[in-house]
């Protein structure tokens, strides 16, 4: 058994009944990144800081992640190593601060592998957006890995590293991992500190696992959850062990199946294989009904608006002063304001960044923003009401499995990948893509359950049930 | 529709200084994405309260205790340029 192969959690017993030693599991992670990463391209920078040798010197017989890989997005920031967004503009910045969820990897004994691609600022659905290069689907050479997280899915399903951390503003775990067949969780709002994430869209963004197995995430969850005086949205409760929902039972749980996201045209094969699993699900005793909810293209309409008037507003401290790229040779403020910005941004930045100046400006503030914010608050109760009633509720993850690179040109239809992802973020819910198939191509298709606020434990026992039902034993990419 | 000129004002708004590529182009992609979102028209919304946090968290309060905070060298590291431990920017105040 090869250890890059082997799961965290599998590598973690393995540790603890000591039956292999840390350096070999970092050994094996490195070889297979060395060979696998140059055609893959999902790390912007690899953790250099960290000595293989030495490993096992350490003590870490009592952390709860006993000296393991850990994979992180680039906008997530680790003191004194570059935090780059994936952007020119912040291509030579250096976080004096670590993000609240790396003390937390940090203190559980986890040893951070690198910073993974993305698209810019996590603006995109595909990592093409990246300022870098792109990064490659390891299931097929001229796919995309979807995005933004699309580094952290590519780096998980290639074996690079056990597991990941990236961030979900629309769908940017869930879609990734959907087309890179892995799994992925976007929690609660507010159940994983932010403190440390470049802000995107302050009322959406949520930091979350990506893994090769629900047990992870579980795992990964344990980890990560609860409370920071540094982010107050970060709410403040009990969270239980997740992986004690690790339990093969959807007896008498009730789905909700939505007509109007059914409705939506679609991908055949990806249809045929959610509803196989649907089917699977009845079987081992799920109660399965079909529900009614707002249409997923109002919540994509709606996102379009609050993210980027979010994002245009947050994104106004790039001004080149304190950090970050500064456009030489401007001899006035103005100028170099806006010189740094032109140099800094990418197109598709640039294209959120007006669209949100624009329905923020003077005389369309009521007709996009707030007229956006009371749509929210139709999608939240409808999830709201549903969830009285039901446990969770599913959809497919992605209309299609992962597009060819440079196939999508407009905007509309790049953003169109989100469809089914972005209401959850507008109504600040969990969601969790799990694999349940591959189409013809061999490209993998993703399943997403919803759950209610808080309710993460319900999406991970659903998603372990499913895993085990479906038992895809799903082989690692051929990576030609 | 939002026309070149339109582009030009909000990008004066958002400091962003657009070729007149830029200028052409997002005039048309943001007049199709507005297009697009003006579908939210067709919900009824009178009487909608709007939601800017989805989940019930009221005021956070904490202890007003003072604590340690970044040392001036670790906050001046990244900066473009930097003077007598402040950051340097062109001069903003004309001479006479």
């Amino acid at each position: 058994m090869k250890l890059y192969k082997c799961s965290l959690t599998e590598l973690k017993n393995m540790i603890e009944e000591k039956r292999v030693k840390l350096q070999d599991i970092h050994e094996s992670i490195s070889y297979r990144t060395t060979s696998t990463d140059p055609k893959i391209k999902a790390y912007v920078n690899k953790n250099e800081a960290y000595n293989i040798d030495e490993l096992d010197q350490k003590d870490y017989k009592d952390t709860y992640l006993k000296g393991l890989p850990i994979a992180i997005k680039d906008n997530i920031s680790i003191e004194d190593i570059n935090t780059t967004c994936s952007s020119k503009m912040l291509e030579e910045y250096i976080p004096p601060y670590n993000a609240t969820v790396v003390e937390k990897i940090k203190e559980a004994g986890g040893i951070i592998t690198g910073k993974t691609n993305m698209d810019e600022y996590a603006m995109g659905s595909s990592t093409e957006n990246s300022a870098f290069f792109p990064t490659v689907n390891p299931w097929g050479k001229n796919r995309v890995p979807g995005g933004s997280s699309g580094g952290s899915a590519a780096a998980v399903a290639a074996g690079m590293v056990p597991v990941s951390l990236g961030s979900d503003t629309g769908g940017s775990i869930r879609q990734p991992a959907s087309f890179c067949g892995v799994v992925g969780l976007k929690p609660t709002y507010g159940a994983v500190s932010r403190y440390g994430l470049v802000a995107f869209a302050s009322s959406l963004d949520q930091i979350g696992p990506l893994a090769r197995n629900v047990e992870d995430i579980a795992l990964m969850m344990n980890v990560i959850t609860g409370r920071d005086e540094k982010d107050s949205t970060c709410v403040n409760r009990e969270y239980p062990d997740f992986t004690e929902y690790l339990k093969n039972d959807v007896t008498d749980m009730k789905i909700g199946i939505p007509d109007q996201y059914f409705d939506i045209e679609f991908d055949q094969e990806v249809r045929e294989s959610v509803l196989n699993a649907v089917e699977k699900l009845k079987k081992a005793g799920a109660k399965i009904e079909r529900v009614s909810l707002t249409g997923a293209e109002y919540a994509l309409a709606a996102y379009y608006i609050i993210a980027t008037a979010e994002a245009s507003s947050n994104l106004a401290r790039y001004d080149g002063v304190r950090y970050g790229l500064r456009a030489a040779g401007a001899d006035n403020l103005e100028k170099m304001f806006t010189e740094t910005r032109q140099q800094g941004f990418g197109e598709e930045v640039k294209r959120r960044i007006m669209l949100g100046t624009y329905v923020l400006s003077s005389g369309y503030y009521d007709d996009f923003y707030l007229k956006a914010q009371k749509v929210r608050t139709l999608i939240k109760n409808d999830f709201d009401q549903l969830f009285a009633d039901y446990d969770l509720i599913l959809s497919p993850t992605t209309p299609t499995t992962a597009f060819k690179i440079g196939e999508k040109r407009d905007p509309l239809k790049m953003y169109a990948a989100d469809i089914f992802t972005v209401p959850v973020n507008i109504a600040g819910i969990p969601a969790i893509s799990v694999p349940c198939g591959f189409d013809q191509k061999g490209l993998p298709i993703g399943l997403q359950l919803m759950g209610a606020h808080f309710k993460e434990e319900k999406l991970i026992q659903a998603a372990f049930s499913l895993e085990k039902i479906l038992n895809l034993d799903i082989k690692y990419p051929a990576l030609k | 529709m939002i026309n070149e000129e339109e582009v030009r004002y909000i990008a004066d708004l958002a400091s962003l200084k657009l070729s007149k590529k830029e200028v052409e182009m997002f005039s048309k992609q943001l007049s199709d994405i507005v297009d697009y979102v003006e579908k939210l028209d067709e919900l009824d919304t009178k009487d909608i309260v709007p939601t800017a946090y989805t989940i019930p968290v009221k005021n956070v309060f904490r202890e007003d205790k003072v604590k340690g905070s970044l040392s001036l060298e670790k906050v001046l590291k990244n900066a473009p340029e930097k003077q007598a431990d402040q950051f340097r920017v062109p001069k903003i105040i004309e001479e006479d």
